[in-house]
């Protein structure tokens, strides 16, 4: 299966462990992932608010790439840039009016046909018995909370189908090798995202909600597919553990790191030395040995060491 | 032929933007006309005198009226003209307002295009026939589909006026939805307390047929002649044996594990049961989807139990038939519900309300009967997960209801009124309780409403938070309401021990298939629809078919009862005289030359077409041809247009009338 992949900005500055772990878990799969050649921003949250044309026309020229490139899929793992491309594709399917504005501006005519596909998608689409198959480590002693935040699952014509409300589509990948994952109220809440720049202290509340209600239902790990989420829950919850006394970390994986350890891959591969919250004592649990009941903080702020 | 012509100002509506004068003297210039004037209302009494006076003065044989359309006044010119001598049929209408004025600016243009819309009037009048209204005889009795408060409301007026009805209910017992209901508002009477007396009274009425259990299959006919196939389900109990006496459900031993559909679900019934208590009638019905027998093989519990040996578990279904001459339809609502069902398209869910993942989420009508003495808690309000008393209870209105992407677009317009009741019996039974409703507006226009609602908030306290709630999760056995609250512009978070859905009313599921068995139309949403939404708002668009109730859209006890008795009233108008006068309007055949090819009973949506044998003197079978039923042919003229060998005419919109219009718009 040879694959497009579109990384995006994230996945080359603060989400490279999503982009490593996703890369090992592909080959690990014998799946090639072929990076789109001079792809360019999505233009993510700045280009919608700026100008309406050019969010649309930035994730075009992208899809345009993909297409001369002949992939027929397109693999793009954060949630934004996901979300961008398929609300510009759909855009210019139903607007004839933009789509030749944005032809005018990229001096082609546009075509359709794309598939592009999220974290989530690719795993489903792979199979989740192929997924099973290849299981190599049992990670049926922690327990995940499934995050799906805003992007993934909205708006709801076009983002993952699945329902936006109560989405359970990553449970059933996480199910299917073997894990265990916890009912729990705040997978769609929303995180603060952008907010993490300019009102820190708002993300840190919302952050300590998503956390906490995870952690009473009994969650060791919270699991996401969009580079935003992770820096939100995964960064801030250093500043989180200052200003709220007695706040219990917890480790932040991607799905893909996840999926990674099922498979046997090894960690440091995996990135999952590249976190705020040191994610050792849930390797260690997941290896079955006994976890320490009080980490000092100091070692888990400092990550696992490389 | 002598032809009058009358043209009307309609007050300004015509005379604004066409010159009456000016058109009434042109058509005096044409052929056979002999009488022409204009008036500035033709339809009033003195207006009307004007053309009786021409008719006697000056024997005109035929009238062209040029007025409003024909929908508005042709009857009134047609009885007018009857009156004064000349048949009801050698009238015509120019239809110069919605055709012509209404539609036009330019005075000089719209007068000319009157001139012309007389003269094919004028034209077509020429070649119009005397025609007789056709008499069809009236059967004197009344189906009533449906035993809610609606059905038993139009059931007694019809028998009360002494015809017969025959009431069918699908469920066990009549009641509808009001049997579940508390109390009433806006007087927060018990409903059980007003509605009980009037079921015993179907019951006993000598009038009255009452069918529970049983569903229409078939209808047949028209207006004054419907002939009705009803099921009549299996109750597995020989209803004039049973004697109510009520020990076989005593003694069932499938008793926890049906849910009860009165309760809604907050409690449980017997394989064999009775609805409720004060079920009319007080028979009992065997569920053969969970009873042991009919599972097993075994049990036969009730039928040991039974002094009177009523049970019998071999009955089948049976079919009865039943001539009407009207049928009412009263089959109520159900409520958008707050579960899960993917498979039920119509409508997406609120997976943010939790889809009825949590038991102290309930609906309207679970709450009913929570409130309700005759209810799983006899009346105390007790939650369903722990039967504690709740001290803070929220209440979320338009769930479903006025939200495209969820459920529907319209105002199930009673659930303002039901939550401020609801609230309000809270607060009378829970006094150190505080009640919380989420509202986008309140809606509570009637009698008396706005004072209840008024009431609900000054004198029991309870809070109108004007805004949406975006999310409901169970923490530690407190639901976690999550709202805005759009006036004070802040995010509200309660704490609630139970939380209220009003959900919105819906069509009955099944509705579409009875619409399509009896003819009659319905909305998008799958309400029955009324013939005119304002001057026929009972009727439907097949003569003698009536609504009544919730089926056609949401409404309240008054309105429901109302409507019914409306119902009613024009179901007794038919039966007022014996036979019934209908449009000669209707589509004839030239047996000597039909072909038999039956294209027209194919197309013709009425079922009107049949077949009719020819036969010589010796009996011996010619051919066979199409027969047109003058009492189910509406005159659409379907069949006309496709007779291959124009063997049909419409009669009063023939060829001859037709062409001559055309022509008439040829020379122009
Ligand atoms: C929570 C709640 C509270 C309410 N409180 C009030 C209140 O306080 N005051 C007020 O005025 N109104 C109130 N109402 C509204 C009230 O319930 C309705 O106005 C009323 O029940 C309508 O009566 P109906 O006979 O038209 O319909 P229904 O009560 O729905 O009765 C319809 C009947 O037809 C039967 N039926 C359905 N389909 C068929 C079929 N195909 N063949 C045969 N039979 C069929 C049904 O079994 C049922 O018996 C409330 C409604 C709700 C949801
Ligand atoms: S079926 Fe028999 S036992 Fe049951 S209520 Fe009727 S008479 Fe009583
Ligand atoms: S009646 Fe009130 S609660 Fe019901 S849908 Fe209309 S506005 Fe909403």
């Amino acid at each position: 299966m040879k694959l497009g992949y579109y990384p995006g900005c994230s996945l080359n500055g603060t989400a490279k462990e999503f982009n490593s772990s996703l890369k090992e878990v592909f080959s690990t799969l014998d799946i090639d992932l072929e990076e789109l050649n001079d792809w360019s921003c999505c233009g993510a949250t700045s280009a919608h608010v700026t100008s309406h044309l050019l969010s649309v026309a930035l994730p075009a020229r992208n899809l345009m790439l993909a297409k001369k490139q002949g992939f027929e899929d397109l693999l793009a793992p954060c949630a934004a840039c996901y979300s961008r491309l398929v609300s510009s594709q759909r855009e210019l399917k139903l607007d004839e009016k933009m789509r030749m504005e944005v032809e005018d501006i990229l001096e082609e005519k546009i075509t359709n046909g794309l598939h592009i596909i999220n974290l989530i998608q690719i795993f489903q689409k792979i199979g989740l018995d192929k997924l099973k198959e290849k299981k190599l480590v049992d990670i049926s002693k922690i327990k995940a909370a499934c995050y799906y935040g805003c992007l993934l699952v909205r708006p709801v014509d076009i983002a993952l189908p699945d329902d936006m409300e109560s989405p359970d589509s990553m449970e059933s990948i996480i199910k299917a090798v073997g894990g265990k994952t916890v009912d729990w109220n705040f997978k769609t809440e929303c995180c603060g995202a952008a907010h993490s720049i300019a009102h820190t202290d708002i993300v840190e509340k919302l952050c300590k909600g998503i956390i906490d209600n995870a952690e009473k239902h009994g969650a060791d790990v919270i699991i996401v597919a969009c580079p935003m989420c992770h820096s939100n829950l995964d960064m801030r919850q250093l500043n989180i553990m200052k200003h709220f006394e007695g706040h219990k970390p917890i480790p932040i994986l991607y799905l893909s790191q996840l999926i990674g350890l099922v498979l046997g891959i090894d960690e440091k591969k995996l990135g999952l030395g590249a976190h705020y919250i040191n994610t050792k004592p849930l390797l260690d649990k997941i290896k079955g040995a006994d976890i320490p009941k009080s980490v000092p903080i100091e070692k888990l702020q400092k990550g696992v060491e490389a | 032929m002598k032809i009058g012509v009358f043209v009307c100002h309609c007050g300004e509506n015509i005379g604004r933007t066409v010159n009456c004068p000016e058109v009434s003297k042109a058509c005096a210039s044409f052929p056979g006309v002999v009488h022409s004037e204009d008036y500035k209302y033709m339809c009033s009494d003195p207006g009307q005198n004007l053309i009786k006076q021409a008719i006697r003065e000056k024997h005109l044989d035929a009238v062209v009226v040029g007025s409003c359309s024909p929908h508005m006044h042709e009857k009134t010119f047609r009885k007018a003209c009857a009156s004064a001598g000349i048949n009801s049929y050698m009238v015509e209408i120019a239809n110069l307002r919605e055709h012509c004025s209404w539609i036009h600016e330019d005075i000089a243009e719209a007068t000319k295009k009157a001139i012309d819309l007389m003269r094919f009037a004028v034209e077509r009048v020429k070649f119009n026939h005397p025609l007789q209204t056709i008499k069809v005889p009236v059967t004197k009795r009344s189906l009533v589909i449906g035993g809610g408060i609606s059905g038993i409301q139009a059931a007694l007026d019809i028998a009360n006026a002494g015809f017969e009805v025959v009431l069918v209910e699908k469920e066990p017992s009549i009641g509808g939805h009001m049997s579940q209901l508390s109390e009433t508002f806006p007087t927060l009477d018990c409903s059980q307390c007003i509605l009980t007396p009037r079921m015993v009274e179907v019951y006993q009425h000598p009038k009255i047929k009452l069918l529970s259990y049983s569903e229409v299959e078939n209808v047949e006919g028209f207006i004054g002649n419907f002939k009705v196939t009803i099921r009549r389900k299996a109750k597995s109990v020989k209803e004039e044996l049973c004697t109510g006496c009520g020990l076989c459900a005593e003694k069932c031993p499938i008793k926890k594990k049906a849910l009860s559909e009165f309760d809604e679900g907050l409690s449980n019934r017997s394989a064999i049961y009775v609805p409720f208590p004060q079920a009319v009638p007080n028979v009992p019905v065997i569920d053969r989807s969970v009873c042991t027998y009919f599972k097993t093989g075994k049990c036969e519990m009730c039928k040991k139990v039974c002094g009177r040996e009523a049970i019998d578990f071999t009955q089948q279904d049976t079919f009865v038939t039943e001539d009407v001459g009207s049928i009412i339809v009263a089959t109520g609502y159900k409520l958008y519900s707050i579960e899960k069902k993917p498979e039920e398209s119509i409508y997406k869910g609120y997976g943010e309300y939790g889809y009825g993942k949590y038991k102290n989420v309930i609906n309207g009508l679970q709450f009913e009967r929570i409130a309700s003495a005759s209810g799983p808690t006899s009346g105390e309000i007790l939650r369903p997960s722990d039967k504690t008393e709740p001290k803070k209870i929220v209440f979320i209105q338009c769930v479903g209801s006025r939200d495209e992407s969820k459920g529907f677009s319209y105002c199930s317009k009673i659930c303002c009124m039901y939550t401020a009741k609801h609230a309000m019996l809270y607060k009378h039974k829970v006094h150190d309780g505080e009640a919380y409703v989420f509202y986008m507006d309140i809606r509570s226009g009637g009698k008396n409403y706005e004072e209840f609602v008024r009431r609900a908030i000054e004198e029991d306290h309870v809070n109108y938070i004007r805004g949406r709630v975006s999310k409901i999760y169970e923490e530690d056995g407190k639901l976690i309401v999550k709202g805005e609250d759009t006036l004070a512009g802040l995010p509200v978070v309660i704490e609630a021990d139970l939380v209220v859905l009003a959900t919105a009313m819906i069509a009955q599921q099944e509705a579409p298939k009875l619409a399509q068995t009896l003819n009659i139309s319905y909305d998008k949403y799958g309400y029955f629809q009324e013939a005119h939404p304002k001057l026929r708002p009972v009727e439907t668009n097949t003569g003698g078919v009536f609504l009544a109730g919730a089926c056609h859209s949401p409404r309240d006890i008054p309105e429901s009862v109302a409507m019914a008795s409306a119902a009613a009233a024009k179901s007794l108008v038919l039966f007022g005289a014996d036979m019934l006068e209908r449009e000669p309007i209707i589509a004839k055949v030239d047996e000597s030359t039909c072909a038999g090819c039956f294209y027209c009973q194919k197309v013709c949506a009425y079922n009107a077409i049949e077949k009719k044998e020819i036969r010589d003197r010796q009996g011996n079978l010619k051919k066979v041809v199409a027969f047109v039923n003058s009492g189910l042919c509406q005159g659409c003229g379907t069949c006309n247009a496709t007779c291959p060998s124009k063997s049909i005419e419409l009669i009063g919109f023939n060829d001859d009338q037709i062409f001559a219009q055309i022509n008439a718009f040829a020379e122009v």
